[in-house]
């Protein structure tokens, strides 16, 4: 009988466990499905505390790349959505999954590589030309490789350079399948060139021989965009609470707080919200 | 060299500091992972202990397969509950996805293989050493289950020891299912991820040094445990 009582004892810790580790909080929350770059750069926690202090509304974010928050968000796996890849986005709302977009802030792109830049690019203005020199220099290139907004743009600028990736792909051109920071540490490691955002790059605390070669090029814009996912195709999604968090951040308290996030004196985004 | 010597800098300062955040996330780690190995051993210890014991068609493919599964990889294991835990999966009104519940349920799934293989394996050692006992004293397969896992206790431990050891370093399985949402879900080894992708290398190893520290502490008191078990049983 003594092993029984043991394992009643053990059963009964375990529910313990169980109960203390996934106690439901009482405090109202909303999960936004967001990039990387929003939180590797630490704006998003420059942000929340003030929203939270505001509204009592726990914001619980999830920031993977934004192929898998938009298909996180098609799941219904999270209420608000803010990434950066405008036609994915338009693409969500027309399918119904949203309710709708609005610009929120943006940054710039930027091409950085090793400081001794073998392909010749540094000042450039062009970003696709600078691929191309790239390319033709046979010089390492680290790719996101992972259907982020990052890399859906890098992908759209080779596009410009006319340079066949498909046949350089393992050999000068790698695609590390990864975040952004993981992306750039591999970067720094392989002394290789890569495209970041410039968020994530001032933010960056392993930079490396690294150094900032093109930027610039309007074809390097980077706007960021935040949705409420659709109750009517999601109804688990809390509206009032998802759109309370959007008013705010597209309100003139919201978009200064975007405005006042620094990183060693350098403003990380500008907010561009329309005026409403 | 430098990165180690500031790693260990960086967490004796995290530790000396008595850091808030630090102790939420190493407490949220214990709890998920215990939580999980003991889920697991309340399904695998029956489980591997009843596989040592029975006699049944198609056994050996039961046990190679199991066997097979301690190499769960840890990614596909949290897409497999994150599919099911989703919104649009089959729980998904359970709303349990991104909550320590959640990583709870991949963990103990990552970990059952582990601890029912390895509790076969000890328990079937030692039913060797008992089969004659067993049939003098006429103890049917149930009661030769419970003896034979009282008995190997003490083995057990350390097949639960592999389970947890397993569970608090894998970051695949709780980082999907979780989703590393900060002072939520967020524990050691996300936060490593985390702390790696912004490049702060030094602190991203200093939490893995006193992550390390953690399981060694978590071994030590079972040892010690143990051996205060040991002393009173045998005396």
């Amino acid at each position: 009988m003594r092993a029984f009582h043991r394992i009643g004892r053990i059963i009964g810790g375990a529910l313990l466990l169980v109960a203390l580790a996934g106690g439901a909080s009482a405090q109202d929350y909303i999960v936004v499905q967001s990039t990387t770059s929003t939180q590797n750069s630490g704006l998003l926690e420059h942000l929340l505390p003030t929203f939270q202090a505001r509204t009592g509304t726990q914001v619980r974010v999830v920031a993977v790349g934004t192929g898998q928050a938009i298909k996180n968000a098609q799941n219904c796996d999270g209420d608000v959505l803010l990434v950066h890849a405008k036609p994915a986005e338009e693409r969500f709302v027309a399918e119904g999954y949203g309710v709708k977009r609005f610009d929120l802030m943006y940054n710039d792109f930027v091409i950085v590589g090793p400081k001794a830049d073998a392909a010749g690019v540094s000042g450039m203005k062009d970003a696709p030309a600078a691929l191309k020199r790239i390319a033709e220099a046979n010089a390492a290139f680290a790719s996101r490789g992972d259907d982020s907004g990052t890399h859906k743009k890098e992908l759209s600028l080779w596009q410009g350079s006319g340079v066949d990736l498909a046949a350089a792909s393992g050999s000068w051109y790698r695609e590390t399948g990864s975040g952004m920071g993981a992306t750039l540490n591999t970067a720094a490691a392989m002394n290789a060139y890569t495209m970041t955002d410039r968020a994530t790059w001032i933010a960056h605390q392993n930079k490396g021989e690294l150094d900032v070669l093109v930027e610039g090029d309007e074809r390097l814009f980077n706007q960021y965009g935040v949705i409420l996912v659709s109750a009517e195709t999601c109804p688990s999604v809390k509206s009032d609470l998802g759109q309370a968090f959007i008013d705010w951040l597209l309100s003139a308290e919201g978009q200064a707080a975007i405005a006042a996030y620094k990183v060693d004196g350098q403003q990380l985004f500008f907010p561009n919200a329309e005026p409403r | 060299m430098q990165d180690f010597a500031e790693a260990f800098g960086e967490a004796f300062r995290l530790v000396a500091s008595l850091d808030g955040n630090l102790a939420e996330i190493v407490v949220l780690s214990l709890q998920v992972s215990l939580a999980a190995v003991v889920a697991a051993a309340i399904v695998g210890l029956p489980l591997g202990a009843a596989l040592a014991v029975a006699r049944f068609p198609g056994r050996g493919a039961v046990i190679v397969v199991l066997n097979a599964l301690m190499g769960l990889p840890p990614v596909v294991v949290g897409l497999s509950v994150y599919l099911i835990l989703s919104r649009a999966g089959p729980l998904g009104v359970l709303d349990l996805l991104y909550t320590p519940t959640a990583m709870i349920i991949a963990q103990t799934v990552l970990v059952t293989p582990i601890i029912a293989a390895l509790a076969r394996q000890t328990v079937a050692d030692l039913k060797v050493e008992y089969e004659d006992q067993l049939r003098v004293f006429g103890i049917g397969p149930w009661g030769a289950v419970t003896t034979l896992l009282w008995d190997a206790r003490f083995s057990l431990a350390t097949a639960m020891l592999a389970g947890f050891g397993r569970a608090i370093a894998e970051v695949g399985a709780v980082i999907i299912v979780g989703g590393n949402i900060n002072h939520v879900t967020r524990v050691m080894t996300t936060t490593i991820a985390l702390e790696t992708s912004k490049g702060n290398l030094a602190l991203a190893l200093g939490l893995g040094i006193i992550l390390v520290t953690i399981a060694i502490a978590v071994n030590v008191a079972v040892a010690s445990m143990r051996g205060t078990a040991v002393r009173s049983a045998y005396g």
